[in-house]
């Protein structure tokens, strides 16, 4: 399928994906509601569904140090899209994931990207998944997304997700719920930081089914102007396992911040910890910078980056 | 050269009015400057009084004839005065070299983090890409702040008892760092210490009591005094 890309879109593309051009190896991307481009490779299938919005992305047993692009970019007001995009992850694989969706949104009309992502992992298997979330444009319109990730992994599988919203967004809000079994590692980092008068639900929900299965989760967030965050995570051991959620936001200007982290032991030997703090940039870190040579703002702005890094 | 001219600073205790500090008058202008004093004597206040960080009451701060006493932090560190803190700042995903690099104002290339980081005797491999967090140790910190100094090169360095928490790190470690750092900077290096070793590489000593300069002299004149009275600090007698 040949594409061509505007410059908005590629502005999108490159904030949610790293991309600068149309990237190598297996992708699909799906611009303004409409699938745009595809590569699949000899390993990787990409398939549209039939009777929905969306891909199955199948990767065979074995694959190893390959890469999958699956952007979204919105460009035009008010397109509002509902997508259903199916992993399903070989044995053994070894493989990255970049997701992510960009929203540009000039005119008056809401654009709004509602998708459900769900993994299927494969014993063994090793699964790094990035996405991203971005809006920008000065249209009154708003830029919503909502974003479902479901994570079934397999004996001794691992997935590590990293999912950042870095300004723009006007209203998400995003789930997350993970089934594990034996020996299976979950590792979740989130990045946020809403402003103007945005809101953020973010949810998670892990259940340790397996035994030795592990989990953590871990949300860093900044919480600007008028802008609200809403941080929920329940981690449910349900064998011999250990969980871990910890939540750290910085607050400012007159945005508020919930957290409610859940843990729950329906087993003797499960072991789960959560941690939450809440607050706003300590005075004396501004000073330090300042007595480096930085103005409050630019100190402010070093260590936010910092902590959203 | 640093000038404090009638610096004095008060505080509203309760409805009274409290004195930290007296009608301070200090010129700096000497190699190593050691203010010293019991606990409470106003010692970290004269401090952050030079670096910008409390208002005084009244006087006058010159920095090099340059009359500084209304500048805010930032624009006293642009003039040249860098500032060691007693306790410093741990930072969530600010890195050692993020630190350094503000510090000198520029991106520095491994090599010269690594002269840094090593006058300070840590091996710039193992901590350059660091945060500086709750990870690391009291002493590892105090000695990332004075590496931070050196990447400042300015003319006046102010330290706030730099010897606490570098037990770890020899006395004649840090006092070859301030001598070192003297022969590249040239600057003037003000150190509030307690420590009798410190003391005794000082140019001229400060002795602060009560929020007033008690004395000021060389070593060979202070130096047998404060040895003598128990009462000023029993840390300077350990």
């Amino acid at each position: 399928m040949a594409m061509k890309l505007d410059k908005i879109q590629l502005n999108l593309l490159e904030q949610v994906a790293d991309l600068h051009e149309v990237p190598s190896g297996a992708y699909n991307i799906r611009t303004n509601g409409k699938a745009a481009a595809r590569n699949t490779t000899a390993n990787i299938d990409i398939v549209s569904k039939e009777d929905k919005d969306g891909i199955d992305i199948i990767i065979k047993p074995g694959t190893k140090k390959e890469s999958i692009h699956i952007p979204v970019l919105l460009s035009e007001s008010g397109i509002e899209e509902m997508v259903y995009n199916d992993f399903h992850i070989g044995e053994d694989c070894d493989v990255v994931i970049v997701a992510g969706c960009g929203i540009h949104n000039g005119g008056d009309a809401a654009s709004k990207h509602d998708g459900i992502h769900s993994f299927f992992i494969g014993k063994n298997a090793k699964v790094k998944y990035v996405e991203k979330h971005y809006g920008y444009g000065d249209g009154r319109g708003e830029k919503i997304m909502n974003p479902v990730t479901v994570i079934e992994m397999g004996e001794n599988s691992y997935f590590e997700m990293e999912t950042a919203q870095i300004r723009g967004v006007d209203s998400t809000n995003r789930k997350t719920i993970a089934k594990l079994a034996d020996g299976a590692t979950l590792i979740i980092g989130e990045k946020l930081l809403t402003h103007g008068s945005q809101t953020a639900i973010t949810e998670f929900e892990v259940d340790l089914y397996g035994e030795n299965s592990s989990a953590h989760v871990v949300s860093r967030s900044v919480a600007q102007d008028d802008s609200y965050q809403e941080f929920i995570s329940r981690v449910y051991g349900n064998n011999a396992c250990s969980g871990h959620t910890e939540c750290d936001a910085i607050v400012m200007n007159n945005a508020k911040v919930t957290a409610v982290p859940e843990i729950k032991a329906n087993h003797v030997e499960a072991s789960l910890i959560h941690e939450a703090a809440i607050g706003k940039i300590a005075g004396e870190q501004l000073i330090k910078l300042m007595t480096l040579g930085l103005t409050e703002k630019e100190a402010e702005e070093q260590i936010i980056s910092g902590f959203l890094k | 050269m640093l000038e404090l001219k009638n610096i004095s600073y008060s505080v509203s205790d309760n409805g009274r009015t409290k004195d930290i500090l007296k009608n301070i008058n200090l010129t700096i202008d000497e190699r190593f400057v050691v203010i010293t004093g019991p606990n409470g004597s106003g010692k970290s206040t004269l401090a952050k009084i030079i670096a910008g960080i409390i208002t005084p009451t009244s006087g006058q701060i010159l920095l090099d004839g340059q009359d500084i006493t209304e500048m805010n932090i930032t624009e006293r560190a642009k003039a040249g005065i860098s500032f060691a803190f007693q306790q410093p700042v741990r930072f969530k995903g600010i890195t050692v070299k993020d630190l350094i690099n503000l510090a000198a104002g520029r991106k520095i290339n491994f090599t010269e983090a690594c002269n840094y980081l090593s006058e300070v005797g840590l091996c710039a491999r193992d901590y350059i890409n660091r945060e500086v967090n709750a990870s690391l140790s009291g002493g590892e910190l105090k000695r990332i702040e004075i590496a931070m100094i050196l990447a400042r090169s300015t003319k006046l360095s102010l330290f706030d008892e730099p010897e606490a928490g570098i037990d770890l790190w020899s006395f004649n470690s840090l006092i070859r760092v301030f001598e070192a750092m003297h022969e590249n900077i040239k600057g003037n290096i003000l150190i509030i210490s307690h420590q009798e070793r410190i003391l005794d590489i000082a140019d001229k000593i400060v002795l602060l009591k009560d929020g007033e300069i008690a004395q000021t002299g060389t070593k060979d004149e202070i130096m047998p005094q404060i040895l003598g009275v128990a009462t000023v600090c029993p840390q300077i007698k350990e």
